[in-house]
């Protein structure tokens, strides 16, 4: 029953990973910006949460520290883009790529000074329990993991589709001179989805947390949710998710069934795969972008 | 003060070191339907994003309802009661007919008012309400044209801007879509500003028409007038045949100027 639990965490990492590639793909649909902090982004998230709840820092109750963090982190993505992004805005890609990556060294750095740079975990009340179901053992930070995640896509799904600002967000993706004509007020709205994408941040690495230890570094992993992402075909929030989740399951297994080191590999050589066969799914989207 | 309901004056727009706009004025009274006829890169286009707000006019006031909106930002435009529906439809291409509506209506927040429209909408374009589930992206181009007009009028608008919505269709779909237009101006009284390069279409429905060329309005007057304008039949109705047109166009020259 080993090939369950490589799977069921193998899921989890996968949801992590989608969390951060749908941080991607939200903000390059709807700014035609691609923000590389997005990693880093996760990673703070989860120092904030750590800094809010853990006994060594502010020690507030769990459910408390998770509310302040998401507020941290919306207000955070909110306002690099009111401050930063929006200055730039009409500059070239490869000006808005830079500024990004920057972003991410800075944040980095910033965790570094305040939370020191060896690895910590998150104290939480899931700690070390086990689910038992009919024979196989799970650890239950990845059950927790995974069913978030879930109830996440389901509330974004609702929140895209059903509710005014959601469709508004949606327009301004799919046809930003249109959305002004409809009186969307484009730029706010684009300021939200950088709130959202902190948001949603903020739960990945809450989430991270909650499985494994965070240094200023763990960002990095952003750098697979971005192969995750364009696996995902880089346009859709469903294929980021979906694409989450193959690195996720690819990983464990191949690192179980595979001579050492081909796992670090693995997800680029899929990435690789997926460029070389079925690059359509990357390049469709980046010609129908509305200029 | 004039009692217009849109008042343009002397407004200028540049693209870049470009002019595009030179100083052109008019004035749509309030149930009119106003045409600016001119061929393709007469400025046209440009003209109603100076309106809607998409782009800000170097020079120039443009009055809206007693409202000074030239530089307002789109949206604020828009609650003004100004509604554009652009060159091309500009659908919302992966969401469904009903949500492109629903958006039209993003201004508003009476909720019960905005299902009414909904229905009125589909009441001039049946077509819509088969195909509400669809998504935009699917429907054929005068679909999409009724769809852009549809949504345009979910906005409840003082005035609709109508960008060339003859392009690229049929004949056939010119009329029935240019029928629909006469009708919601009689019955819903919205006043229109439409810009076309099918003059004769567009001078069968308009009240006035304007004449646009290079950036500047060279000739206006009734749509009887100008429909009986030798000019006019010349360069925009086709009545001469193509050799004539070059010498024409110089001859041209000394009528407007
Ligand atoms: N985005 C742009 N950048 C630079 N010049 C433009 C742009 N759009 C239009 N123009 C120029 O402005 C003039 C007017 O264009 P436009 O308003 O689109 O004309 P029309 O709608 O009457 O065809 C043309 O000469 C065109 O080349
Ligand atoms: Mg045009």
């Amino acid at each position: 029953m080993d090939f369950f639990q490589l799977l069921v965490s193998g899921i989890a990492n996968g949801c992590v990973y989608g969390l951060i590639a749908l941080g991607f793909v939200m903000i390059y649909k709807a700014t035609e910006a691609v923000n590389f902090a997005q990693g880093d982004f996760m990673m703070l998230g989860a120092f904030v949460m750590i800094g809010f709840g853990n006994s060594g820092y502010w020690g507030l109750p769990f459910g408390v520290a998770i509310v302040l963090t998401l507020v941290v982190m919306g207000a955070l993505g909110y306002l690099i883009d009111r401050l930063l992004l929006r200055r730039v805005a009409g500059e070239s890609q490869t000006a808005i790529i830079i500024l990004t990556i920057a972003l991410g060294f800075v944040m980095r750095f910033i965790a570094g000074i305040i939370w020191g740079h060896s690895p910590q975990s998150l104290e939480n009340p899931l700690a070390g329990q086990e689910l038992r179901l009919a024979g196989i053992t799970l650890g239950m930070e990845d059950v927790a993991v995974i069913l978030v995640t879930v109830a996440l896509t389901v509330g974004l799904f609702f929140f895209f589709g059903r509710t005014k600002l959601g469709l508004a967000m949606q327009a301004a993706s799919q046809n930003q001179l249109a959305a002004y004509y409809m009186g969307i007020p484009v730029k706010r709205v684009q300021g939200f989805i950088w709130a959202l994408s902190g948001v949603v941040a903020g739960i990945a690495g809450i989430l991270f947390a909650t499985k494994g230890s965070v240094d200023p570094t763990t960002g990095l992993i952003g750098i697979k949710a971005f192969a995750a992402a364009v696996i995902g075909g880089f346009g859709s929030l469903p294929g980021a998710l979906l694409g989450g989740l193959v690195i996720g399951i690819i990983e464990p297994f191949a690192s179980r069934y595979m001579p050492a080191g081909y796992s670090q590999i693995a997800p680029y050589a899929l990435l690789l795969i997926v460029l070389v066969f079925r690059p359509s799914g990357l390049f469709s989207q980046l010609r129908n972008k509305k200029v | 003060m004039s009692d217009a309901l849109l008042k343009i004056q002397n407004v200028e727009s540049y693209y870049g070191p470009i002019m595009a706009i030179r100083g052109v004025s008019l004035d749509v009274e309030q149930g009119q339907i106003v045409t600016v006829l001119g061929a393709n890169g007469a400025g046209k286009t440009t003209l109603m994003k100076t309106i809607s707000g998409v782009m800000d006019p170097e020079k120039g006031q443009i009055t809206f309802d007693g409202v000074e909106i030239q530089g307002m930002e789109p949206h604020k435009v828009v609650a003004q009661g100004v509604v554009h529906i652009p060159e091309g439809r500009e659908v919302f291409p992966l969401m469904s007919v009903n949500d492109n509506l629903s958006l039209g209506a993003y201004t508003r927040n009476d909720t019960a008012n905005i299902e009414q429209d909904r229905e009125m909408v589909f009441s001039y374009f049946p077509i819509l309400k088969e195909r509400r589930d669809q998504e935009a992206g699917y429907l054929s181009g005068g679909e999409q044209q009724m769809l852009a007009i549809g949504r345009g009028l979910m906005a409840r608008p003082k005035i609709m801007l109508l960008d060339e919505p003859s392009l690229g269709l049929s004949p056939l779909l010119v009329q029935e879509i240019f029928e629909i237009l006469r009708r919601l101006n009689a019955e819903q009284k919205v006043t229109m500003m439409l810009v076309e390069q099918n003059a004769a279409i567009a001078l069968e429905l308009a009240h006035v028409g304007y004449v646009m060329e290079v950036g500047r309005i060279v000739m206006h007057g009734s749509a009887d007038e100008l429909m009986q304008s030798e000019d006019i039949q010349n360069f925009y109705l086709g009545v001469q045949e193509e050799g004539v047109r070059e010498e024409r166009r110089w001859k041209r020259k000394k009528t407007w100027r």
